[in-house]
């Protein structure tokens, strides 16, 4: 198989894809800033933001079907930005699949090979629709499949020509939850199988976290960061990567000393600790630093046993506000002086029954999980995205 | 009263029915004088049932050439307009150009002009041309006023289609020509074959225009209308009863395939 | 079938498009739009400036003719045939209403009523559309002949004492009257206003009915406040598709007139054909012309529907 030949080929990073410098810009609309990319080979890359962030035109210029206003494409060590889409070895999903509905499902699996001049297709239709368990519909028209089905076929139909980069386009977001969440793991089990580089456009961060080995995440058409999902989970260097990428609670603080490799700050009236390597902020003191945390770092207390809590961790006061039974966890939202809206997402282990709206609690959290975030951003960037998403 | 309560929720379709009555009488009564024996040389009252007419519809000098013609026309005239006008409805939907409101506009025109005016100017044209009148004159006028039908039936289709199933096609390695022919041209079929049958219908139906560019060739309405100053022959109702018997027969059969399609895909 | 449902086709510029199409093959739009926009500019438009230059020409069959600027050609066309143009508009205006008041019905049945029966009547409206238009006209001559059971119940009913006495008919006779004229163009252009009517009706969601019941309206205003607003592209094409060419016609006043109901298509077409007077069957046809596009300018701005051009 082709997979095997790929990997050999791969000689360190002779299948990379690299974009340097591209942009694209509408009239007066830039929709792209020059941008600098590179996805290695044989990785699940995805491309993560809010609709309009840039994602899918910087995956059509990749494709092809978007010619860049400036930068160059290339693919391992050939330059493949004046080739058009139809002499590039990449292949797309497209958002809503665009199956020919004039073709049945084996037919439009055969439609890269045949145009190719390749005659004899039937073995490797029939191998590929084994792959994606659709061996038994060959001869059905798309619309006779469900969403979920045609959604393979899509997969089968770019797969089958074995290109150097699969682009897939938001692939999953016009099917339901439940399905969608089966299809993750397989689309996973297949790139797995494969080995074929993956660049994912998606909007929904959960999809980005749970399938790409590494993520970008785009806002307004630029990179805001790169990296593996733990990574820009735990150590998110911006604002609106940290709204966007779950839930982040972000407080508005002073640096007050450097101790060590510690740094701390003032909110409020309570000092926190961050870990100085976790601050993408420079962290002179009197200067102003956003502390963020994440909300399942938290502990909360009621103020009665505020005694109880180990020393050595940040922690803050205030009144739980609203509270919302989850299931595997209960939510609060807890009013303090440094933010009003402070949330808390606690384990149902031991549930305390005072803790209820009204009552007085304590928030403590290992200051190993504080991060600290440049404060001359928009605090509130990436919030309603990240909602919606 | 409770007859009158259901005539009050029915009215709509009591109406919508009488309408439906009107529309269908006429060809009722083509019908049923196709099998008329008329005393005169008209066939407006009915005098006794034959069907001598039936037996000989080419009976009549005239007519059974006139006919032959008129699909001929529609023939070449469809050929013609459908070509032309899914050219245009492509470059309308899918390229961006200088004029489009001219050209829009020069499109629109044709169907909302009286046929007495473009039958009337094309007169002048061809007289000041020295044009012979006859077959290719009247082709020519033909052509013209199908040609807007064509591409408004071919640009809604057009309109409708997915453009990402083009970008699909490229992606898997068609170029220009053989995305055209692969993906393009068989999903946008149904809306060109949606002009053409149009044309088709217009140009074998048309009278005004030809009437003025047609000089001395009688296509079959010319001959329907001469016929009406003459006497009327028997046929004429033959060939108008054949005409939607068959009209009537496609349209249940392309029903009935449409169907067994549906009930396939279900 | 779905040509003639779908048709006539929605008169309107494509939507913008999201994105501009792609800048690779420039030329290939004009290559596309150059053979068929040819033909209408040497078929259509060109025809149309003949036919203004022949307008103001004088001379003969014999002499032949030439550009002397004569506008007195149009002044003694409308002082000769006004009584024609004003028949002309009457007739097609009657006729429109007659469609809209008869096309109505049949199109809401077909788009709400019909549930099984829809394609059935969907045929019996278009299929008509394929026996020659001359010969169903002719039918009319048979229904409604003198002393025929249609004329006889009118009679009967005592309808053709009123109509005669507004002149639409007579004493006792319907052929050769404006009656008849009007009766056979309102066949002629009908589904030329139910196809429009229907293709709007059938758009409107359901539930938006349901919606209005729900919030206190009585089926009166159901209608006259959601369906018949929202139906209002399909009454605009469609009166603008039967207007416009039952304004020309002259195959029904023909047919089922009299000399008395001659409209201006029937003198176009005899000065053109019989008469041979180019200059006055050309500037009465650039009149007709004019007259339509100005009433149609007008109609169109009044119900506020532009973007149907």
């Amino acid at each position: 198989m082709t997979t095997t030949q790929t990997r050999t080929d791969a000689t360190e990073h002779g299948g990379d894809v690299r974009l340097s410098g591209i942009s694209k810009t509408y009239g007066s609309f830039t929709a792209v800033h020059p941008l600098d990319l590179t996805v290695p080979q044989g990785s699940f890359f995805a491309l993560l933001g809010a609709s309009g962030c840039g994602k899918t035109t910087t995956l059509r210029v990749i494709a092809g079907l978007e010619e860049p206003s400036g930068g160059t494409v290339h693919l391992g060590d050939q330059d493949v930005t004046a080739l058009p889409p139809y002499k590039r070895p990449v292949n797309t999903v497209f958002q809503s699949y665009a199956l020919f509905p004039h073709l049945d499902i084996f037919e439009n699996v055969a439609f890269g090979l045949r145009r190719r001049g390749i005659k004899s297709v039937k073995k490797q239709v029939g191998e590929m629709l084994e792959l994606v368990q659709l061996g038994e519909q060959a001869r059905k028209k798309p619309h006779q499949l469900s969403g979920g089905q045609q959604q393979r076929v899509a997969v089968a139909r770019a797969l089958i020509n074995h290109p150097k980069v699969l682009l897939l386009d938001e692939p999953l977001g016009a099917l339901d939850l439940k399905l969608r969440r089966q299809m993750q793991l397989e689309l996973k089990r297949i790139q797995t199988e494969v080995g074929i580089t993956f660049v994912h456009v998606t909007h929904d961060q959960e999809e980005a976290m749970t399938m790409a080995d590494r993520v970008a995440v785009m806002n307004g058409g630029r990179v805001e960061q790169l990296g593996a999902p733990a990574d820009l989970y735990e150590n998110p260097r911006t604002t609106f990567v940290a709204n966007f990428l779950g839930t982040s609670n972000l407080i508005g603080a002073e640096v007050d000393t450097r101790s060590g490799d510690d740094v701390v700050v003032k909110a409020a009236g309570d000092k926190l600790v961050l870990p100085g390597a976790r601050c993408s902020a420079p962290a002179r003191a009197g200067g102003k630093v956003l502390v963020g945390v994440r909300p399942e770092k938290i502990s909360i207390t009621h103020a009665d046993e505020a005694g109880s809590i180990p020393e050595g961790r940040n922690r803050i006061t205030g009144k739980i506000s609203n509270t919302s039974f989850i299931g595997v966890s209960t939510q609060y939202v807890v009013d303090c002086a440094a933010c009003p809206e402070f949330e808390v997402y606690a384990q149902n282990i031991d549930r305390d029954a005072r803790l209820a709206p009204g009552a007085d609690v304590v928030l403590h959290w290992n200051p190993a999980h504080t991060f600290g975030l440049d404060a001359a951003q928009d605090i509130d960037a990436g919030v309603a995205e990240g909602e919606t998403a | 009263m409770a007859f009158v309560n259901w005539c009050k929720r029915n009215l709509v379709v009591i109406a919508g029915l009488l309408t439906l009555a009107y529309l269908v009488l006429p060809n009722v009564i083509v019908t049923v004088f196709s099998f008329n024996k008329p005393n005169g040389r008209f066939n407006y009252e009915w005098q006794q049932f034959s069907t001598d007419a039936w037996k000989d519809p080419c009976g009549v000098s005239g007519l059974c050439g006139s006919l032959s013609l008129s699909l001929q026309i529609a023939f070449w005239a469809t050929l013609g307009a459908t070509a032309l006008g899914t050219a245009i409805a492509f470059a309308l939907v899918r390229y961006r150009f200088r004029a489009r409101g001219a050209i829009n506009s020069l499109i629109f025109l044709p169907m909302a002009m009286p046929e007495v005016v473009m039958a009337a100017s094309l007169l002048t044209l061809f007289l000041n041309m020295g044009a012979q009148l006859g077959f290719w004159t009247v082709l020519t006028a033909h052509i013209m006023f199908c040609l807007s039908f064509v591409v408004t039936a071919v640009k809604a289709r057009v309109m409708s289609m997915d453009p990402r199933l083009e970008q699909a096609a490229q992606d898997l390695y068609a170029g220009p020509f053989q995305t055209f022919v692969r993906v393009t041209l068989p999903i946008a079929a149904p809306g060109i074959a949606a002009g053409a049958l149009l044309a088709f219908a217009l140009s074998f139906d048309d009278f005004i225009i030809t009437n003025f560019n047609a000089g001395s060739t009688v296509t079959f309405p010319m001959f329907v209308w001469g016929s009406a100053q003459r006497g009327t022959p028997v046929q004429i109702n033959v060939v108008g009863t054949a005409m939607f018997v068959i009209a009537v027969l496609f349209v249940l059969a392309s029903m009935v395939i449409g169907d067994r399609r549906n009930r396939r895909k279900a | 079938m779905s040509t003639l449902t779908e048709a006539p086709p929605p008169l309107s510029p494509p939507a913008p498009e999201d994105k501009p199409p792609r800048k690779r093959g420039r030329w290939t739009p004009y290559w596309l739009l150059l053979p068929g926009i040819l033909w209408l500019v040497v078929f259509f438009a060109a025809p149309m400036i003949y036919q203004a230059s022949t307008s103001v020409q004088t001379g003969s069959l014999e002499e032949g003719y030439r550009v002397t600027w004569h506008f007195v050609t149009y002044w003694d066309a409308v002082s000769e045939y006004w009584p024609q143009f004003l028949r002309s508009v009457a007739y097609a205006a009657s006729a429109t209403v007659l469609c809209l008041l008869l096309g109505y019905p049949l199109a809401y049945l077909i788009a709400f009523r019909a549930g099984r029966w829809r394609n059935l009547i969907m045929i019996l409206v278009i299929a008509p559309f394929f026996t020659s238009f001359l010969i169903r006209t002719l039918a009319w001559k048979t229904i409604l002949a003198d002393g025929g059971p249609v004329v006889g119940a009118l009679n009967t009913l005592h309808v053709l004492d009123v109509t005669s006495w507004l002149g639409w008919t007579a004493g006792d006779r319907v052929l050769a009257t404006p009656l008849a004229v009007v009766c056979g163009l309102t066949y002629n252009f009908l589904p030329f206003m139910i196809l429009p009517l229907y293709t709007s009706l059938e758009r409107i969601d359901g539930r938006l009915h349901e919606a209005a019941g729900d919030l206190y309206a009585k089926p009166s205003t159901v209608f006259r406040k959601v369906t018949f607003p929202l139906s209002m592209p399909g009454v605009v094409s469609g009166t603008l598709l039967t207007f416009i060419p039952a304004t020309g016609d002259y195959v029904n006043a023909s047919l089922l007139g009299s000399a008395d109901t001659g409209m201006i298509g029937n003198v176009i077409q005899s000065q053109f054909l019989r008469v041979l007077d180019y200059p006055t069957a050309a500037a009465l046809s650039f009149i007709l012309m004019a007259a339509i596009l100005a009433m149609v300018t007008f109609y169109i701005r009044k119900s506020g529907t532009e973007d149907l051009v």
